[in-house]
């Protein structure tokens, strides 16, 4: 390449053109670059501290004892006593509504994808979403009305709660489950028609048994996002301090009305001196009782996830 | 799919149109019933709950002021049922309506992360930490606002107060244990994020390559690609995850409950204890105790809040379905 | 101003997969340059190599140097956006920004280097890019509406309208009408012929007639089976690629003897 000043000139326009830093620009590019990884970092600060909170102030309390006992005759400072009773209230009512909610909201999704046309599935997908936003009080409200007009104003127990964590289950299961249903290639099920199995064996056989993980997902999924709701349980079924199996006769405790109530209850008066009196043993019950259920909580959010990656054919 | 259209012939004889139901023997029938009845079950659900919270609440939506005032504690002298409701919905629409504030742009800042920003490798498991905001029991969130957020932003709040508080929002003197609503606001943002986040993320990760593309090539930066490509793309979407996100902060209850410390004034002061309180946390707090016509009142403001959320729910929703097949958002 | 780009050496990866090696090529200033060759042979991916648009996918990297008149484009100093702006680029299917007018569409690139140009200016610049575009009479009446409202070739012509507006040096197409019809296609021709006296041009078509009518030069891409790399076979006058090629596979394949 000849190096005459007019090459010269142009390659150093060239070379100006190309680096003009313009400032302004690339500040705004970076700022904004730093203010959305700030974004992220800040929605980890209150999940970082939230975690690290519980673990700290619950792994204390921790104990078998803590997770074998229940409250019962437990009065004050008295750091003996447990959470079995909200730990099997709340299984037990988390069982009857997905119980409850499970078949429904296969079946409203089986709807949706295998018969689904027209105006009543396009208003059912609509209302499945709305229903999502039901606050979840408003769903202990309605299962108390439900049920006061049969077996009178004061009736509290466990079914009550059950049926109250439904309405707040049904939608999630039907959206999830309807997702997992799409993926069934439509081929599978024609192969199936073409061997004269109708269609219901079909759905049965053939779409449930290859989305069955996907299924299993969805649903632990959905408990895990109703085993933690408190204010419905608060007002549907009540407290107890006694272990109650029965979730048709008397209030029963769960894992997250028992953390309020601990909470609530705020410090115990020792008298100075006093054996076994910790004032603060209704705070670190809560903290522990906490632990517990986010524990249950992760255990079935990663269950969930690991149930698919594991189990799930491949389909594509 | 199993009607078979053909083309109008001519002077062809009229067709039988072939409905599945026509080819359907035996169980099978039987089973779309079955399947037909639950997508039906989940409307008359929604209608049940509507309906049992009316004739429930019918009672104090008639009862006199008089007959109220005796039965439902903290009930106003000589009012009307509306104006007993009146501040709850208004402590509640403005809670939401705070903690709406602060989670939208962050998380929207937090969706264009995962879906233009992050690494590609990390993005899945970015995405799934944040999802993890929403799997925590919002009682936990309570133990935490008390025991770690209100301690470290009282603090914050007294500073707010004293250099600004010729802004209306953080007038009135600020509550040195931090019990107030702008705390209970930040907690419910926090719980909100998850939501706003995976809706907007799903819109944000929708953008057309070819105008992203068509951007860059203009000599845009990465964040002038967003604002003229992406941001344009998901407005929609971001204003119904903002809405669903606030139809959730409306109906929250436990945070609300454990922090608050509650007043039923029409009170903007944000940082002052005793002035406002929310529905959801009102009847939470009341109910267990509550007899008689007492209850009634409760389920009354229930139904309020069911009102309030089915109507936003409902645009954010009509929103989204405007915005072709998308799915994911719950 | 149109200037020179020197391509010596370059090799371009997707990840680890060798998509195009060891091109090496001038393109001369103020003059169209045709790539032509098979399928998946690498021509978009070395044409976006040229405004460094190849990088914005993930894993994609590229060795070797492109110089623009004698700078190299992947110098450490160099910024690529100023890059994009100084090399512009038309795609495959028409993409005018769907939520802007017809206006604010050539204006996208302008606004993004000068806020605050002013009302008379924008006009004028509308006007003179639309002109340039050979649009200006089909949508002087309708500045306001959508872009999307226009037709594919109206569309298109608008990219190319968008693309010039921010003063290129040198502007890429990559086949521009293969989403277009005939008469589109000829109205996008003229326009090259035009835009040839005062930029740079390189066009990928699939349309040997195409590259016949409106290039000089044309370089004619091969690739010897699927998962190997794209070459250039060979480079030269437009005529004599045609008529007389070096290259035996050249020669099949733009005679339609190709495969
Ligand atoms: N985003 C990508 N990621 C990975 N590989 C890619 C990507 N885009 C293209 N390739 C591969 O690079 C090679 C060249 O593709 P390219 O699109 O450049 O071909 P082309 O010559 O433009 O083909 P066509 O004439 O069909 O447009 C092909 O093997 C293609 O599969
Ligand atoms: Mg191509």
């Amino acid at each position: 390449m000849s190096a005459d000043t007019s090459t010269m000139d142009s390659t150093e326009r060239t070379r100006a053109l190309l680096t003009t830093a313009e400032p302004r620009r690339r500040r705004v590019d970076r700022a904004m670059t730093v203010l959305i990884w700030g974004a992220f970092a800040l929605a980890m600060v209150p999940l970082v501290s939230l975690l690290w909170t519980v673990l700290f102030n619950g792994a204390g309390r921790i104990s078998l004892e803590f997770l074998s006992y229940s409250m019962r005759g437990i009065f004050g400072g008295d750091p003996s006593g447990g959470i079995y009773h909200a730990v099997t209230g709340t299984l037990i009512i988390t069982g009857w509504a997905a119980l409850v909610s499970v078949p429904i909201g296969i079946l409203v999704a089986i709807y949706l994808v295998e018969y689904g046309r027209g105006a009543l599935a396009r208003s059912v997908t609509f209302f499945v979403d709305v229903m999502t936003g039901i606050p979840s009080i408003v769903a202990g409200l309605f299962a108390v009305s439900l049920f006061t007009i049969f077996f009178g104003p004061g009736a509290r127990f466990g079914f009550m709660g059950a049926v109250a964590l439904s309405v707040l289950m049904i939608p999630v299961v039907v959206r999830s489950c309807e997702e997992m249903l799409k993926l069934v290639p439509n081929e599978l099920r024609e192969a199936s028609y073409a061997l004269g199995v109708p269609k219901w064996l079909t759905i049965v056989r053939v779409v449930l048994r290859t989305s069955v993980a996907g299924l299993t997902t969805g649903v632990l999924l959905a408990v895990a996002r109703v085993i933690g709701e408190t204010a419905p349980l608060l007002v549907a079924v009540g407290v107890t301090d006694s272990i109650n199996f029965d979730a048709f006769d008397g209030r029963m405790m769960t894992l997250p009305v028992f953390i309020y109530r601990q909470y609530a209850q705020g410090l115990a008066t020792c008298r100075e001196g006093q054996e076994g009196c910790v004032a603060d043993i209704a705070l670190q019950n809560a903290w522990g009782a906490a632990l517990t259920l986010i524990a249950i909580v992760m255990i079935l959010n990663i269950a969930g996830r690991l149930v698919n990656r594991w189990f799930a054919p491949k389909l594509r | 799919m199993t009607t078979t259209d053909s083309p109008p012939a001519p002077a062809a004889p009229v067709r039988r149109r072939r409905s599945s139901g026509d080819t359907e023997r035996g169980f099978s029938r039987t089973f779309r019933w079955i399947a037909t009845g639950s997508g039906a079950l989940i409307l008359a659900t929604l209608a049940a709950v509507a309906l049992f919270l009316i004739v429930r609440a019918w009672p104090a939506m008639t009862a006199s002021s008089a007959e109220l005032a005796d039965a439902v504690p903290r009930y106003p002298d000589d009012t009307s049922f509306l104006a007993y409701v009146g501040p709850l919905v208004f402590g509640t629409l403005l809670a939401a309506v705070l903690a709406l504030l602060m989670a939208t742009p962050v998380a929207m800042g937090i969706a264009l992360f995962i879906s233009h920003y992050a690494p590609r490798r990390l993005a899945q498991v970015l995405g799934y930490l944040v999802d993890l905001l929403a799997a925590i029991p919002s009682v936990v969130y309570g133990l935490w606002g008390i025991a770690v957020l209100a301690p470290a932003v009282g603090p914050v709040w007294l500073w707010l107060n004293e250099y600004l508080g010729w802004f209306p929002l953080f007038a009135g003197g600020a509550s040195p244990t931090a019990r107030v609503l702008a705390t209970v606001s930040v907690v419910l943002a926090v719980m909100i994020l998850p939501i706003i986040t995976a809706v907007s993320r799903e819109v944000f990760l929708q953008t057309p390559k070819l105008h992203e593309e068509a951007a860059l090539a203009l000599g845009a930066t990465r964040w002038e690609m967003v604002r003229t490509a992406v941001l344009p793309f998901g407005q929609s979407g971001v204003i119904s995850a903002a809405m669903l996100g606030l139809g959730r902060a409306l109906g929250e209850t436990m945070a609300v409950l454990m922090i608050l410390s509650p007043g039923f004034l029409y009170s903007f002061n944000i940082l002052q204890a005793a002035q406002q309180q929310t529905i959801a946390a009102y009847i939470a707090l009341d109910f267990p105790e509550a007899s008689g016509l007492a209850v009634n009142a409760l389920i009354a403001t229930g139904l309020a809040l069911f009102v309030i959320t089915l109507a936003v729910n409902m645009a954010a929703r009509a929103i989204v379905a405007r915005r072709k097949e998308f799915s994911g958002a719950n | 101003m149109a200037q020179r780009i020197d391509v010596t050496d370059v090799n371009i990866y997707y990840g680890d997969f060798r998509a195009v090696e060891g091109v090496s090529m001038t393109v001369d200033p103020k003059s169209v340059t045709a790539f032509i060759g098979p399928s998946g042979c690498g021509k978009s991916t070395f044409l976006r190599t040229l405004n460094r648009m190849h990088e914005v996918i993930p894993g994609a990297y590229v060795e070797g140097k492109v110089e623009l008149e004698g700078v190299d484009l992947y110098g450490d100093d160099v910024d690529p956006v100023a890059v994009r702006r100084n090399i512009g680029m038309v795609f495959q299917r028409p993409n005018p920004f769907p939520t802007m007018s017809i206006k604010d569409n050539v204006l996208a690139g302008v606004k993004l280097n000068n806020r605050k140009i002013s009302k008379s200016d924008a006009d004028d610049l509308v006007e003179s890019s639309l002109r340039g575009a050979n649009l200006w009479n089909e949508v002087k009446d309708r500045l306001d509406r959508p872009g999307s409202g226009l037709s594919g070739g109206q569309q298109q012509r608008l990219c190319i309208a968008r693309a010039i507006a921010v003063k290129p040096q040198v502007v890429l197409m990559d086949e521009p009408c293969s989403a277009l019809d005939p008469i589109s296609t000829l109205a996008i021709e003229d326009l090259i012929q035009e835009l040839k006296k005062d930029y740079t041009i390189v066009i990928v078509t699939h349309n040997m007639q195409q590259a016949a009518r409106v290039s000089d030069r044309t370089a004619f891409f091969n690739i010897a089976g699927t998962g190997k790399p794209g070459r250039l076979i060979e480079m030269n006058d437009t005529a004599t690629i045609f008529s007389s090629p070096a290259e035996k596979a050249t020669e099949d394949y733009v005679s339609g003897r190709f495969g």
